[in-house]
Parts: C-alpha cells; sequence; structure tokens
C-alpha cells in the first residue's frame, strides 16, 4: 500500500476532512501532560497507524533535524531537515514524513522522492498546538525506516487565527514566488525556496456569527518538477504555515524550468512554471 | 539573569524619562485610579509587563473622553472586572451618560472589558474590519482569558461593535466634538485613532508604544507607513497604548519608528544573503535590546512575523 493510500484510509476511518485527523478524535490528549520520549502514548498511536509493526531505527546519522526549543511564533516554526547520506538511485529516501504529535492533525507533511536527485536539505515552517516532540521519519527504497526527533515549546498555532490581514490574503490567494540565490557553490547545488500564498485554514476556528467551524482550506498537495522530470512532491496538512514555504537543495541548469503544480482542500488548483537559468531568480 | 534583566528596565525607565515631557508622579500603574491629563480626558494607566495571573492583564492604558453632555469610554480592559473599575471610575468623576464604547483594536487587553458597559446601553465603536478580526479570534482571546483570570473572568465577553467605522466619523459630547480615524492595516487590521480637537491630544493607543517594545500583530511595512503619515500631523498631547502620555510625542514615535525600520532593514539584508527565519531572529535588530522593556519576550516573535511579510516583497 502506498502511503498516499495509508493516509486516505486514515481519513476514512475518521470520516473527517483532514490527512491525520483519526487522531483528532483523541483531542484530549494535547491538553494533558504529554510523555516527552519516544514511548508517548500519542506517538504509538500515529507510529501504528502510520508504520503498522514496522521496525523504526535510530536516524541520527542519516538525517538531522533542527527545530528551535522555545517557539517565537507558535503559528511560524521553523524545521529545517538535512539528509546525512548522499541520495542516489540506488538507495535514497523515498517518502519523508513530518510528524508533529501532539498537533489535532499529527502528520504535517508527506514528502516523496524519486531518488534521481540529491536534495540534501529540506525546510518548511510549521505550526505548533502544544508542547511536542517534532519528527522526521524516513522510509528509504530499501524498506528501512529511520526517525530523528526533537522537542518544541511552543502553543497555540493551530487554533489561532490564521490570517492578520484576510482581505490582503484573499486578493493573493495562490501567488507564488520561487527564489534562488544568486551565488551558486561549488557543488553547484543552492537552496531554492518556493513560497505559496494560501491561508492553510486549519478549521480549528469557531466562528460567533454563523455558530459553525470556519471551513478548513489548506494545500493537500505540491507537485515540483524540473525540466519535465518530478523534483519531489508533498502531501501536506494543516499543520503546514499560512503562505507555506518549501526550501530544497537543487541543481540548476541553464535553460531549466521548474514547473509548480497545488491542489488545495477545496478544489482549487494554482499552476505556475518559473524559468530557471542555473544562478539568479527565475 | 536577574541582575541583567533589572539593569535593562532601569536604563529603560531613564529613557522613558528622558522622553517623557509631562510625567504624572505618583501615578500608579495598572490601579483602579483614572488620572486627567488634560482637561476632560482621564487615562487609566497599564502595567508596562505581559499579562499574568498576578496582573490581571492590567497593561493596557484604558480611559474617557468627557463632553458637556456625554461620555465617550476608550477601550474597556482585559476582563469584565477591569471595565467595571473603569465605569466606577468614570462615576467617581461624572454622572453623565456613558453614550460611546470606542475600541482601538482587537487586542484583548483593549477589548475584553467591554461587558462592564452593556447596562449603559451605549453605541459600541469599532473600526470596519474589528468585528470580523474578533469573531475569528474570539474563542482563543477568552481561552486566554480564562487562564489567566481563573475565578475571575466570570462574565468576561467580547462584545462586538454594532457601529463600524471606515475612514473617519465625528462623536458629539456636548460642547465637544471627537474625531474617530479608521487606519490601514498597521499595528492589527483594526487600528482606530481618537482625536480631540478642543485639547489637540490625539490618542493613538497601540499605533505608539513608549518604552515598552513594539508588537506587530497586523503590517510591519503598513505601521511604518501610518507612522509616516502621522509624523505630519500637528499634535498637543498624544496617549499612546502603553506607557506615559506625552506632549513630546515626536520623540517616541522617532524611537519606535527606529526599531521597526531596522528589523525591516535587518531582514532584507537576511533574505538577500538567502538567511532564514532562524538567522533573522538571532541577528537582526539586537541592539535595540536595552532600549526596549519586554524586548526578551517579543522580539523574537516581530522578527518572525515580520520575516514573513517581507518576503513577500
Ligand atoms: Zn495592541
Amino acid at each position: 500500500m502506498t502511503t498516499v493510500s495509508k493516509l486516505k484510509q486514515l481519513e476514512a476511518s475518521a470520516s473527517v476532512k483532514s490527512l491525520g485527523l483519526l487522531l483528532f478524535l483523541t483531542a484530549a490528549a494535547i491538553s494533558s501532560p504529554v510523555v516527552a520520549e519516544d514511548g508517548g502514548e500519542r506517538w504509538q498511536e500515529i507510529k501504528s497507524s502510520l508504520f503498522g509493526n514496522r521496525e523504526i531505527q535510530d536516524g541520527s546519522s542519516t538525517l538531522s533535524l533542527e527545530t528551535p526549543y522555545r517557539a517565537m511564533d507558535a503559528a511560524v516554526v521553523p524545521v529545517d531537515i538535512s539528509s546525512l547520506v548522499p541520495q542516489t538511485p540506488q538507495q535514497y529516501i523515498e517518502n519523508l514524513y513530518l510528524v508533529i504529535d501532539n498537533n489535532p492533525s499529527p502528520v504535517a507533511a508527506v514528502f516523496h522522492f524519486l531518488g534521481k536527485r540529491d536534495w540534501q536539505s529540506l525546510s518548511t515552517r510549521v505550526r505548533v498546538n502544544a508542547y511536542t516532540d517534532v519528527r522526521v521519519v524516513a522510509e528509504t527504497s530499501e524498506g528501512k525506516i529511520y526517525m530523528v526527533s526533537n522537542f518544541v515549546k511552543a502553543s497555540g498555532g493551530c487554533s489561532a487565527p490564521p490570517t492578520k490581514d484576510p482581505v490582503a490574503a484573499a486578493a493573493n490567494l495562490g501567488r507564488m514566488k520561487f527564489k534562488l540565490p544568486e551565488a551558486t557553490t561549488d557543488s553547484g547545488r543552492v537552496l531554492a525556496q518556493l513560497l505559496i500564498k494560501h491561508p492553510n485554514n486549519s478549521g480549528l476556528q469557531f466562528d460567533q456569527v454563523s455558530r459553525n467551524y470556519i471551513p478548513a482550506d489548506f494545500i493537500r498537495n505540491i507537485e515540483v518538477s524540473y525540466n519535465g522530470e518530478l523534483l519531489f512532491s508533498v502531501d501536506s496538512d494543516i499543520s503546514i504555515s499560512e503562505d507555506p514555504s518549501i526550501r530544497f537543495g537543487f541543481e540548476p541548469e541553464a535553460g531549466g524550468k521548474l514547473e509548480v503544480s497545488v491542489k488545495d482542500s477545496t478544489g482549487r488548483t494554482f499552476a505556475e512554471t518559473f524559468g530557471v537559468t542555473g544562478g539568479g531568480n527565475g | 539573569m536577574e541582575g541583567k534583566c533589572l539593569k535593562s528596565r532601569l536604563r529603560a525607565c531613564c529613557l522613558i524619562s528622558i522622553l517623557i515631557g509631562v510625567y504624572w508622579h505618583g501615578v500608579s500603574y495598572g490601579s483602579t485610579n483614572v488620572v486627567e491629563v488634560t482637561d476632560g480626558i482621564y487615562v487609566r494607566f497599564g502595567l508596562q509587563q505581559e499579562p499574568t495571573t498576578e496582573n490581571q492583564g492590567r497593561i493596557a492604558n484604558v480611559g474617557f473622553i468627557l463632553g458637556r453632555q456625554r461620555v465617550a469610554v476608550i477601550d474597556t480592559g482585559n476582563s469584565l472586572v477591569e471595565g467595571l473599575d473603569l465605569r466606577a471610575a468614570i462615576r467617581r468623576v461624572t454622572h453623565l451618560p456613558i453614550a460611546y464604547v470606542i475600541f482601538t483594536h482587537m487586542h484583548p487587553d483593549h477589548v475584553l472589558g467591554a461587558a462592564a458597559f452593556v447596562q449603559d446601553d451605549p453605541e459600541f465603536i469599532g473600526h470596519v474590519q474589528l468585528a470580523d478580526a474578533l469573531t475569528r479570534r474570539e474563542p482563543f482571546y477568552l481561552e486566554a482569558a480564562r487562564q489567566l483570570l481563573g475565578d475571575d473572568f466570570e462574565g468576561t465577553r467580547v462584545v462586538l461593535p454594532g457601529s463600524p467605522v471606515s475612514g473617519s466619523r465625528k462623536l458629539d459630547l456636548g460642547g465637544r466634538i471627537i474625531e474617530l480615524e479608521a487606519h490601514p492595516t498597521a499595528h492589527t487590521n483594526n487600528d482606530l485613532t481618537v482625536y480631540d480637537p478642543a485639547s489637540g491630544t490625539l490618542w493613538l493607543s497601540d499605533l505608539l508604544f513608549i518604552g515598552r517594545i513594539p508588537v506587530i500583530d497586523g503590517s510591519i511595512l503598513g505601521w511604518l507607513r501610518q507612522m509616516e503619515r502621522l509624523s505630519a500631523r500637528d499634535i498637543g498631547l498624544v496617549v499612546p497604548g502603553h506607557g506615559p502620555v506625552t506632549h513630546r510625542w515626536m520623540d517616541a514615535l522617532a524611537a519606535q519608528r527606529r526599531y521597526l525600520k531596522k528589523v525591516v532593514t535587518g531582514i532584507r539584508e537576511v533574505i538577500r544573503n538567502n538567511g532564514s527565519i532562524t538567522q533573522a531572529v538571532s541577528q537582526v535588530a539586537n541592539g535595540e535590546r536595552e532600549n526596549w522593556l519586554l524586548f526578551e519576550e517579543n522580539h523574537g516573535r516581530n522578527v518572525t512575523t515580520s520575516f514573513v511579510e517581507i518576503e513577500w516583497e
């Protein structure tokens, strides 16, 4: 079974709209004291729904994860992931799970790679709702699973209001930006950044006027291709911050073309093509 | 740690007393006492602290303007109790009807005492975007207040403004006409200021922080634009949302502008060098640390929230 269909099954079994919301049903656990170690009850639940009984190995020689110990803004918590082993078609990370144990919807994103390009570094920003372990779990092409985790102190990031200026946000919905640094390194690999204007609304805010929850409206899937070949795709969820940002290691070529396509939970699609000239913004 | 903290607090105090032309000695910040800062304008000064269980969130400046026939309340505090204290203070001064309750913006330390005035049946007035902003944040604000106030939370609720202001509006208090102005997104997306031509007083509320570090919850670039506009105005006295009332408000405005500009310039430089939010938080505007109260508690968030705005420039 593919990861996506596994997640779909999760979704169906909980008969709610969001990726990992099976665990939303046990939301009471969010406010109770949480065990910080890997044996936490909530993690056991997430782990068995994603990976069943498969063995999860310590990933500290495969991956590194950087997060702030205390978040400055619970709605925008930077997460930096590095792969410590070269990604080759023979041996690569196929699926990379970003899990925030104590969020209402703990599976923030699942990145999928084809192993054709070495990304080396991957960053995004997440919402954190309560003091929690943040985990990165890598499923390799050989079927092994590795994990690293950090503890993060933050609270309220998911239920916090999604946007400071709704009028401006609505006007810019779906706008994208692709940034490449001007100078390339010796290896030719640079850190590129993709930004997408989207409220990534969690659906957890109650509207006092309509007496209903403001409907969730978030990016479900992003595909990034380069010269017709998929670089990576992401299944994402409400734990990803407003105006999602993905930074990734990337080797631009002269005259390259980067294509991005985005689908959100309400059925909207956004697509954009960026000319990449091997250094300098497209 | 303690010592360093005290030192920076003392420095900030010095800074405040240098800045302040008018300084009320013996004013007890966060108490139930109001001070008549100029003819007919009364302020209950908030504590220069983060909201805590001890201070019950009495951290914002709230008050009222007295006309010959009516009273306009400006902001209501963080709880029903704080609102009732303000109402009692008004009643010690006057028995004229409380005709208007004006919200300067959505933040809980300014709006959550409004229920205290429902008995007066006033017009509740706010920026055209205030009702929507408050509706979105209501559960979040109330939960925070519940945790802060414990048993004293009882009766605290959001009162949505029935009268939206877009552009400007005048209110007649009897022999005194005050002017409301709704601003484009700055401190928040619903900032409203109150000008009293009779005394030349501008109630800027949180468009100006004095002593305490500004909190950005709207748009840092928008706020700088509003400050640019404000600096051209000929104003006698300014009531900030936090900190003392001052005639030398241009100095206070300059200090706030300097901080916000350093944040913007610093972030632009980090972005130009392909840097991250984490780098910006550790690098940007650290030289301002000694100039503000509550810097540690708020600066990192200011940088984070400004970064995600500025990277879209
Ligand atoms: Zn405020």
